[in-house]
């Protein structure tokens, strides 16, 4: 903390991610905040650094039967099962609702096989409208594919390449598991297969019984753990991969104020997404942009990047 | 098509708590008041925030009154977050979202001249009585209205029955072991009254609501039914809330409605329960 007479009015929070310029380093995770349309009802979509919209797939998905979510200290298990209306309905209407806004969007992308998430990418690659794909190897609530991808480096590494090659000039970044022994393992294979960024952590697996029931408190017996509850888990792995690779990270995981967006980006993460709490504070990612804005004056940082890993 | 007009400041809001009582074994009824004059119709619904902030999601609960900016809430402590709730004394403050969702349709074309019965099994009956209340505005001298609460036994108290009595409706009560009025389902208690419902309001758990849906279907009645889903964000976002339609619905594209959004409340016909 530095004295009051460091405190400063000219701020910039600009960050550069993987050849694009961002007026703030805050998006939303995949998966918390749609595509927007529902949100922009109480959010000035426009105040966000990037848009970060939800898992879509080459062809509609169903998702997993309910009960999908239930809540958990500090948190929340989810497995919603990626359901989403397919690339088409995704570019006609999501796409074209996002037009009207001025915010950069990055598109998170997923499939079933390399040939899913390649068809995806490919419609993608020469749309105007997209500024980055992130590839999501890593929900651990489909069956078949996603999460594999993310936890075998030689298919993380193989899946990376095949996006890479298909993405044209959009930046490809892989969202990545925490389920795996050593993330950081990980994040080197997506770096040598190519990608230009990472995202991290997406949820940690876990379970919920009901005891007088007995039975799962969800449908899919585990679901994905969110919320503040995993925020120490996330800062200490994005700090893990931002001292074992070069790309620059998008850092995620329980964050829900300025403070923890602030913690994410001091641990080595150049752009913070803020998740669950969307869902219990629609304006949370509003609030923390304005919270790093104080936060910055308060104590005399006059550019972001300057706090950026800077333990 | 998106609609902007509705800031966040307008749904999320401040509530005091001015009365919070138990009405039967684990059942609550709390009433809230809020700076503002409210909005709402019968079957929608309100997020509750709980004081412990280790409690993210909001609590989903039908409105079962509404008078001017006051609001009665009826619910089971069921889990942790429930019996917290039902801890908090008046005077205590907490956060709602509200007005949510979808509710009874009651458009004239729907409601004149016909039979009309309220179905409500347990904690279903508190979405009934906002609806209730509003279709004694609504109904004339050639409508008929008979209310159907089911109960597991007599020990719930029949919970809000009189409530619907003071309004004037014949109010039927079952119990599943027959300690309090019939002795059966809902649906035996409705046959046994020999009242012949052509539309239908039905709130409860979901295997009433399928032999809700089976008897409508069976006799050719419209019937509405509220659903309950476990949900996060309670506006549309997180497709925790989903249940299976009929038809391919817009939004969704692989035929799941979202209960907080297009729901609660669907017509019976359009919804695979």
């Amino acid at each position: 903390m530095k004295d009051s007479k460091d405190r400063v009015t000219d701020i910039s929070t600009e960050v550069g991610f993987a050849g694009h310029v961002f007026r703030n380093p805050v998006t939303v995770a995949s998966g918390t905040f749609g595509s927007g349309i529902e949100y922009s009802r109480f959010v000035n979509l426009n105040a966000l650094g990037a848009l970060t919209t939800k898992g879509v797939s080459a062809v509609p998905w169903e998702g997993n039967p309910t009960p999908r979510v239930t809540e958990t200290p500090s948190g929340m298990l989810n497995a919603i099962g990626l359901q989403n209306p397919g690339i088409e309905v995704f570019i006609e209407r999501d796409l074209s609702f996002l037009e009207d806004y001025d915010v950069p969007v990055i598109v998170n992308v997923c499939g079933h096989s390399i040939e899913e998430y390649e068809a995806v990418v490919e419609r993608l690659a020469d749309d105007d409208r997209v500024a980055m794909l992130e590839i999501n190897v890593s929900c651990p609530n489909v069956s078949k594919g996603a999460i594999q991808f993310g936890t075998d480096p030689a298919l993380l590494s193989e899946v990376t390449k095949r996006c890479r090659a298909k993405a044209k000039d959009k930046p490809v970044i892989m969202k990545l598991t925490p389920n795996v022994t050593s993330i950081a393992d990980m994040a080197r294979a997506a770096e040598a297969a190519g990608a230009d960024g990472l995202s991290l952590i997406n949820t940690i697996t876990g379970m919920k019984i009901d005891i007088y029931k007995r039975r799962f408190a969800i449908a899919n017996k585990t679901g994905g753990l969110s919320g503040p509850a995993i925020h120490p888990v996330a800062v200490r792995m994005v700090y893990e991969v931002t001292h074992a690779v070069d790309i620059p990270v998008i850092g995620m995981g329980g964050i829900a104020s300025a403070e923890d967006a602030i913690e994410m980006m001091m641990a080595g993460a150049t752009m913070i997404a803020v998740g669950m709490i969307n869902f219990t504070r629609p304006d949370a990612v509003t609030d923390i942009i304005a919270g790093i804005g104080d936060f910055m004056k308060k104590t005399g940082v006059r550019d972001i990047k300057e706090i950026i890993g800077v333990l | 098509m998106v609609s902007y007009e509705m800031p966040m400041d307008k749904i999320r809001q401040k509530a005091i708590i001015t009365e919070n009582i138990s009405i039967a074994p684990g059942v609550y009824s709390m009433w809230l008041e809020t700076g503002t004059l409210q909005e709402a119709a019968p079957g929608q619904f309100l997020l509750l925030y709980l004081p412990d902030r280790s409690r993210l999601l909001g609590r989903p609960f039908c409105i079962a009154e509404l008078k001017e900016n006051r609001i009665r809430v009826v619910y089971r402590a069921a889990g942790a977050g429930t019996a917290e709730l039902s801890r908090l004394t008046p005077n205590k403050g907490v956060y709602i979202e509200a007005p949510l969702g979808h509710g009874y349709p009651l458009d004239e074309d729907i409601i004149k001249g016909r039979k009309i019965a309220l179905i409500g099994g347990g904690l279903g009956a508190p979405s009934l009585l906002f609806l209730a209340e509003e279709l004694k505005e609504k109904v004339t001298a050639e409508d008929s209205i008979r209310v159907v609460l089911g109960y597991r036994d007599g020990s719930m108290k029949r919970f809000l029955a009189d409530d619907f009595i003071s309004l004037g409706f014949e109010t039927v009560i079952s119990t599943d072991d027959g300690s309090e009025g019939i002795r059966g389902n809902v649906i035996d208690a409705l046959k046994e009254t020999g009242y012949s419902p052509d539309l239908i309001y039905a709130c409860g758990p979901m295997p009433m609501l399928s032999a809700v849906k089976k008897y409508a279907s069976d006799e050719g009645a419209a019937a509405y039914i509220s659903l309950e889903e476990h949900m996060a964000c309670g506006v549309g976002v997180c497709l925790g809330c989903v249940t299976k339609t009929v038809k391919e619905d817009p939004h969704s594209h692989v035929r799941n409605a979202r209960v907080c959004t297009e729901g609660p409340v669907f017509d019976a016909r359009d919804v695979e329960i």
